[in-house]
């Protein structure tokens, strides 16, 4: 325990609980002060980030298995949760349990630290093997549709996802001042923070629909909005996280920003694609387990090939 | 020492199998029976149905929740048949029964009269997955005799994705488990039984499932 952590993670997710007390302070004083309004969703969200926060740091203090452990569980729930949403056929069962087995192998290459593998698992060696298996086990009926849907959602809930891992065992050369645990929570709180962000800015100011036709709550005003405070969060806690100067704070706030918005917006599509609101009910008062990570599916691997490029 | 096992069973297995790698959704949880005499009738699409509903009791209440499957199907003289009705407590039920004139709910009468929970599925069998099919109408008759035990319907849905018949190996699917108001008793068997599908096909309702061909 507490074997690989530097101090200045422990500080920073010191700074997450303080945040999170804020908010709970916040959230009972709104109750108290407003009777009439309902605030129940808001309340049962903050409840959940409590559960959330100390589940993530819980496994990063643990040891860096224990937090690969846990990074590989959320992808096994993320594609459970989407294997469940999207139309499956009968046939492609032994399938769909061959695609839950790419998992523990991704994040095995994480864990091995093998670069070479863990980018190409996914998109080569399971792209090739999945359609492969489903000719041998199910017929031709919707076979592009089911292979596609498949792939999708492999490529969204492990391949991206496991970029946060990979950041993690990254190596301290690349980034002295915190590790790769630094990387790592710099990315999430980044990713989780720029959701809020957006959130609040666009109940406060949300005037112009940026997607009517997919996500009727997401405005210009709060993509904006969001955009700005992660920009800024970005130069405020880069010192403490990475060896980023301002210039590459700044554009990694922008990339996490950018990027965490049409995460979102593509996990909404697939929702109102499917007719349903939230992707599950994991996670009360934010819906499941999707609607908590879909921003990460693509700050996850933009952040970590920025950081590769310029780092390593 | 069956009581033991069964607990360690239900601890180390079941809930572990059933809540962190299939998963439920469950909506209205808080009208589950918290104490017998009671009834839960579910529709019934794969073995899975009988651990999930029973995992959502509590530990120390599983030697009182008595599901009630098909004699024939859980003979003694097999392991299966062994397993079901000392480790998850079973009653079997003679389908043949009614046939000779004879009461099928002999069993179940000992254990109401003790207050426990039984757990019923009016389908009769698995069947098709995924699909409703008629609810026998032994279950009225059942109802009717004890108008005073409250009986709770609910709708099961994605187990029988996860293991259908016929099939041994479970695949992970999220699992809904929607459980709906107790039913209403005055009326004729018929009425029950009309009650009792309209319930079910309420509660399917409050879903939106993926298409599984």
């Amino acid at each position: 325990m507490f074997d690989d952590l530097s101090p200045n993670v422990a500080w920073a997710l010191v700074g997450i609980y303080a945040i999170l007390v804020v908010a709970s302070v916040v959230t009972f004083a709104l109750v108290r002060l407003l009777p009439g309004r309902n605030f129940h969703e808001l309340v049962l969200r903050v409840q959940s980030w409590w559960v959330m926060v100390t589940l993530f740091s819980l496994a990063m203090v643990l040891s860096r298995r224990g937090a690969l452990v846990f990074l590989g569980f959320v992808s096994f729930l993320a594609l459970k949760e989407y294997l469940s949403l999207i139309p499956t056929r009968r046939t492609d069962r032994r399938v769909l349990l061959w695609a839950y087995l790419a998992i523990p192998v991704q994040y095995y290459w994480v864990a091995a630290e093998r670069y070479g593998f863990f980018i190409i698992w996914v998109p080569v060696y399971m792209f090739l093997l999945l359609p492969a298996i489903m000719i041998v086990h199910s017929g031709t009926q919707g076979f592009l549709r089911a292979a596609g849907s498949l792939h999708w959602g492999l490529m969204a809930c492990v391949f991206s996802l496991s970029h946060a891992a990979f950041l993690l065992v990254l190596p301290d050369s690349g980034n002295p001042v915190a590790g790769g645990a630094g990387w790592l929570l710099f990315l999430v709180f980044l990713t989780q923070a720029n959701d809020v962000g957006q959130y609040l800015w666009g109940k406060a100011l949300g005037r112009t629909k940026a997607a009517p036709e997919v996500s009727p709550g997401k405005t210009v005003e709060g993509f904006l909005g969001g955009l700005g405070t992660t920009t800024v969060l970005a130069l405020a806690i880069a010192p403490l996280l990475t060896p980023f100067d301002w210039r590459f704070s700044a554009v990694a706030g922008l990339i996490i920003g950018f990027s965490g918005f049409i995460g979102d917006v593509t996990i909404s599509a697939i929702k109102r694609d499917l007719g349903v609101k939230d992707s599950g009910s994991l996670l009360p008062g934010h819906g499941g387990i999707l609607d908590r990570v879909d921003s990460l599916t693509y700050t996850a691997p933009l952040f970590f090939h920025y950081v590769y490029y310029f780092y390593y | 020492m069956m009581a033991f096992l069964r607990v360690c069973f239900f601890a180390l297995v079941v809930r572990p199998v059933i809540w962190v790698a299939i998963g439920l959704n469950i909506r209205h949880r808080e009208r589950l029976p918290r104490k017998g005499p009671a009834m839960v009738v579910a529709n019934h699409n794969s073995h899975m149905d009988t651990l999930a509903l029973m995992s959502l009791f509590p530990l120390a209440m599983l030697g009182r929740v008595h599901p009630v499957g098909a004699a024939d199907y859980f003979a003694d003289d097999t392991p299966l048949g062994w397993f079901a009705r000392h480790m998850l407590g079973v009653l079997p039920l003679d389908r043949e029964a009614r046939a000779r004139g004879e009461d099928p709910f002999v069993m179940c009468r000992e254990p109401l009269r003790h207050d426990n929970i039984l757990i019923l599925f009016p389908e009769g069998t698995r069947g098709e997955p995924e699909r409703l099919s008629t609810f026998k109408k032994g279950i009225a008759y059942l109802a009717a005799e004890y108008p005073d035990v409250p009986i709770v319907p609910v709708f099961l849905h994605g187990f029988g994705k996860v293991l259908p018949k016929g099939d041994w190996l479970p695949v992970p699917f999220f699992c809904d488990v929607f459980v709906g108001l107790p039913l209403p008793r005055a009326g004729s068997p018929d009425a029950f039984m009309a009650a009792l599908m309209s319930r079910m096909t309420m509660l399917s309702a409050e879903g939106r499932f993926p298409a599984w061909e």
